[in-house]
């Protein structure tokens, strides 16, 4: 299993015991026994049993579903019981009608259920959930347009290998094939964005099912898993009995690397005079960031980090060399530019990441450590593979290499460092520039906030200057690029840690997709910061007309509402920022203010994100704000 | 170098697993020209063969794709053994009297067995290796095709090796024949 075991948040706990009654599992007490044949009699007698046993029981779950194990429970009951058996807390969801069995049984779960107001937003507060906690993040739709909705938080979790359960209601199975109302073959339509799917036909198969859902989530390579439960399931009854781990033949993770790949690896990083390593996503989701530092402090290699990679890594050690690719610093690109050796951690060569293939990294022998063999070779030609998880692959590593630095080789990096752009600042027009608030932010928070962010200019400017030095903090849509994502994975990481700090970077066009959210901060008593970096643009995609397409700005303004009166009419709090004098007081104030705070900044309508290599350009044609030096 | 791949592709017997196997290699470019799907010798597992064009580093990243799909067990690349490949046709010639004894002539050469005739038609069925049947069809082709229909290549490897939803084994046993061929 690469997803390692993550210390349980401090705050997660005391979410947990408001969940439960008494601090017990509210599936006890003969709460699922209320729909039992038996007479009342019986049930009492039920319930006392379980009274009676309780406090031998009180440590552990599995106890307690055993004890309750002879009644009959009908199918959307032995989804909460298999769900609750998974150590789920929380899922996100929005009922409709194939659910309504399922949500007649939520209020009796042991886990609490949070009502986004758009199933999207349900699937990307699971995404952020699990990013933030390194649990499996639950999501829940109705058949039909609920399950669709899902689809793209679905895709999002997928490319990014983020853990998340979407359970879909499905018409009742006479009507499957039949275009019945709310019909839609959510199967089929997720085949290609989830790790693996289910239709379940039979009552017996939802706990097992659910329990390899999952299994499969979390091991090998993370990735969302459907599963899609006909309402005439969850109306039948049968006896629960609870989910036992099918054999899979067809499922089985690497997660041990063949040891001569290991030492070749090491072999050559210690040859190597000019190595760097890539930092990827699969450091985190193998919990394997002190494991990386060791053998980054030993062998003396600097780190380049891919998007999804920031975090593993401080950013604030000198080895720490920031962000690589389109938007990556200056002096990263021209180091992987030079380099003899890349040493590529859980990262998959994203296009992103690497520019143009064949000008990417060109005098490096590459090494590829990666769970998925299909990540080998498919997209850029490796010399040496290792198929494992990352922290069983650093673990042997760090023994094997030479302690070593490298001085010439990173004061050599240093110097390629764009001085310019502080000389530059000197006079900066009145609007604080986009990189300030970010640095502000990260200042207030002393790094240690969950920063989410949007896609687009702020999402870049967010990667290039927050400074990230603690893993698992920087949630933020990589592979799919999903605009409407910051809010709602705020949403996600807030409620599964509520003892940290939350920021919600955001667009002034993203944030307008999901600021309905804003409705389920309130609902759930919940604080989230949100800063709207507003440029009255779609930025990204003004920038890319600006700089490869003459400037044609086409269909990019895009206004939107009074921000501040937008946050008050939902009940929370809005904040304007429009001078650099207002900056730090505004983050204060926000943070000191109880409850959801908007903070919205104007910033310069045409700034660009720099330096940025363009799309089908190799890392060493990026393109600068000021002359290159 | 593209060049056509043969892969035998064991699989568990769920309801929707051609699907998987199909939309993967749709979703990732990979040019099917067959696939056939039957039972195996193994009860719950299918036997799938994939006729696939591509560079030998294409065709492993198909089949670590595949691998990535809960239900594929084996994948095994036939395409440097010595294997049977065979595919079977039904086809409806065009044949009046006058050409009836040629067509006759050309599915005898072939080993091709006749299902039916018509005034207008003959009916031909021919089984054998896939180059084979493509010699065929190019002969009856001069007459008229009216009706065809080709089941894909279903293949096997030489020898005493088999493969099976473990993969190849006994593989070694087959040295030598491989000369014999
Ligand atoms: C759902 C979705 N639609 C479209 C895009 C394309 N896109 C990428 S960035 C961007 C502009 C984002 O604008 P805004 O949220 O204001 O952020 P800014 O770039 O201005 O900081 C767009 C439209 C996307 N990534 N996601
Ligand atoms: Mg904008």
């Amino acid at each position: 299993m690469c997803w390692g075991p993550q210390p349980l948040k401090s705050g997660s706990k005391s979410k947990e015991i408001k969940h439960r009654v008494n601090g017990l599992p509210a599936i006890l007490g003969g709460r699922f026994t209320s729909r039992d044949n038996g007479t009342v009699a019986e049930k009492e007698q039920t319930m006392a049993t379980t009274e009676a046993t309780l406090p031998k029981l009180s440590n552990g779950l599995n106890g307690h579903i055993e004890e309750i194990a002879a009644v009959e429970l009908t199918g959307a009951e032995i989804v909460c019981k298999a769900l609750e058996a998974e150590g789920v807390d929380i899922v996100f969801g929005y009922p409709g009608g194939a659910v309504i069995p399922l949500y007649d049984a939520l209020p009796r779960a042991g886990f609490h259920h949070v009502l986004t107001r758009f199933e999207q937003w349900a699937a990307l507060a699971a995404d952020g959930y699990a990013r933030a906690t390194g649990k499996v993040g639950v999501c829940m739709a109705t058949s039909g347009p609920g399950a669709t909705n899902l689809v793209t938080g679905l895709a999002n979790a997928q490319l990014d290998s983020v853990p998340v359960v979407a359970i879909t209601g499905q018409v009742v199975q006479p009507l499957i094939g039949k275009d019945a109302f709310q019909e839609c073959d959510i199967t089929g339509i997720t085949l290609p964005v989830t790790k693996h799917n289910y239709l379940v036909t039979r009552i017996q198969d939802i706990a097992p099912t659910i329990k390899e859902a999952f299994y499969l989530a979390k091991s090998g390579r993370p990735g969302p898993v459907l599963v899609d439960i006909p309402k005439s399931l969850f109306v039948s009854r049968m006896i629960y009995k609870p989910g036992k781990l099918r054999d899979r033949r067809g499922y089985q993770p690497t997660t041990s690397p063949n040891m001569r790949q290991v030492k070749l690896a090491a072999e050559a990083m210690n040859k190597a005079e000019k190595p760097i390593f890539m930092a990827g996503h699969g450091i985190l989701l193998s919990g394997a960031e002190e494991s990386f530092a060791a053998l980054v402090e030993k062998t003396g290699i600097p780190v380049a980090f891919t998007l999804l990679g920031q975090g593993s890594y401080p950013e604030s050690q000198p080895l720490a060399l920031g962000l690589m690719g389109m938007h990556g610093h200056r002096e990263v690109n021209k180091a992987l530019d030079e380099a003899d050796l890349l040493v590529n951690i859980g990262a998959r060569f994203d296009d992103r990441a690497t520019g143009k293939v064949s000008g990417f990294a060109p005098n490096a022998k590459i090494v590829h450590v990666d769970i998925d063999p299909a990540e080998i070779g498919k997209n850029v030609e490796t010399k040496v593979p290792v198929v494992g998880d990352a922290k069983e692959v650093l673990d042997l590593l760090v023994d094997l290499v030479d302690e070593r630095r490298h001085d010439e080789w990173i004061s050599w990096i240093e110097s390629q460092r764009n001085f310019v752009l502080e000389a530059a600042l000197e006079d900066r027009p009145e609007t604080p520039e986009p990189y300030t608030i970010i640095k502000a932010i990260a200042e207030a928070t002393r790094g240690k906030a969950i920063y989410a962010t949007d896609v687009g200019q702020h999402q870049m400017w967010a990667a290039q200057h927050l400074g990230l030095d603690h893993p698992n903090n920087w949630l933020t849509s990589g592979g799919l690029g999903t605009m409407g994502y910051g809010l709602p994975a705020a949403v996600g990481a807030k409620i599964g840690c509520p003892d940290k700090e939350v920021w919600a970077i955001c667009g002034d066009g993203g944030f307008q997709m999901s600021l309905n959210e804003l409705a389920t901060c309130v609902q759930e008593g919940i604080d989230v910061k949100i800063a709207v970096l507003n440029n009255g643009y779609l930025g990204m995609v003004r920038q890319w007309q600006d700089l490869f397409h003459g400037k044609n700005y086409s269909e990019v303004k895009i206004n939107g509402p009074d921000f501040v009166k937008l946050a008050e009419a939902y009940g929370v709090t809005g904040i304007r920022v429009e001078t650099d004098a207002e900056l730090l007081p505004a983050i204060q104030r926000a943070r000191e203010t109880p409850g959801t705070v908007v903070v919205e900044f104007i910033i310069e309508p045409e700034a660009n994100v720099w330096p940025i290599v363009p799309q089908g350009a190799s890392n060493s044609e990026m393109l600068h704000q000021y002359e290159d030096k | 170098m593209k060049r056509q791949h043969t892969l035998i592709v064991m699989v568990e017997d769920h309801p929707g697993v051609l699907n998987r196997v199909v939309s993967l290699l749709r979703r990732r470019s990979f040019n099917i020209d067959s696939i056939t799907v039957g039972h195996s010798e193994q009860t719950g597992v299918s036997r799938m063969t994939i006729v696939v064009r591509g560079t030998d580093a294409d065709i492993e990243q198909a089949g670590k794709q595949l691998y990535k799909l809960m239900e594929v067990l084996k994948v095994v690349d036939l395409t440097d053994q010595p294997v049977i490949a065979h595919e079977m046709m039904i086809v409806k010639v065009a044949a009046k009297a006058q050409q009836r004894q040629e067509v006759l002539l050309i599915a005898q050469m072939f080993n091709a067995r006749v299902l039916d005739a018509s005034p207008n038609t003959i009916m031909i069925e021919a089984t054998g290796p896939v180059e084979q049947i493509e010699s065929l069809l190019q002969m009856l082709r001069a007459f008229g095709i009216r009706e065809l229909a080709r089941t894909g290549a279903i293949a096997m490897s030489k020898g005493s090796g088999i493969i099976t939803s473990k993969g190849l084994t006994g593989a070694d046993q087959y040295a030598g024949s491989a000369a014999a061929d």
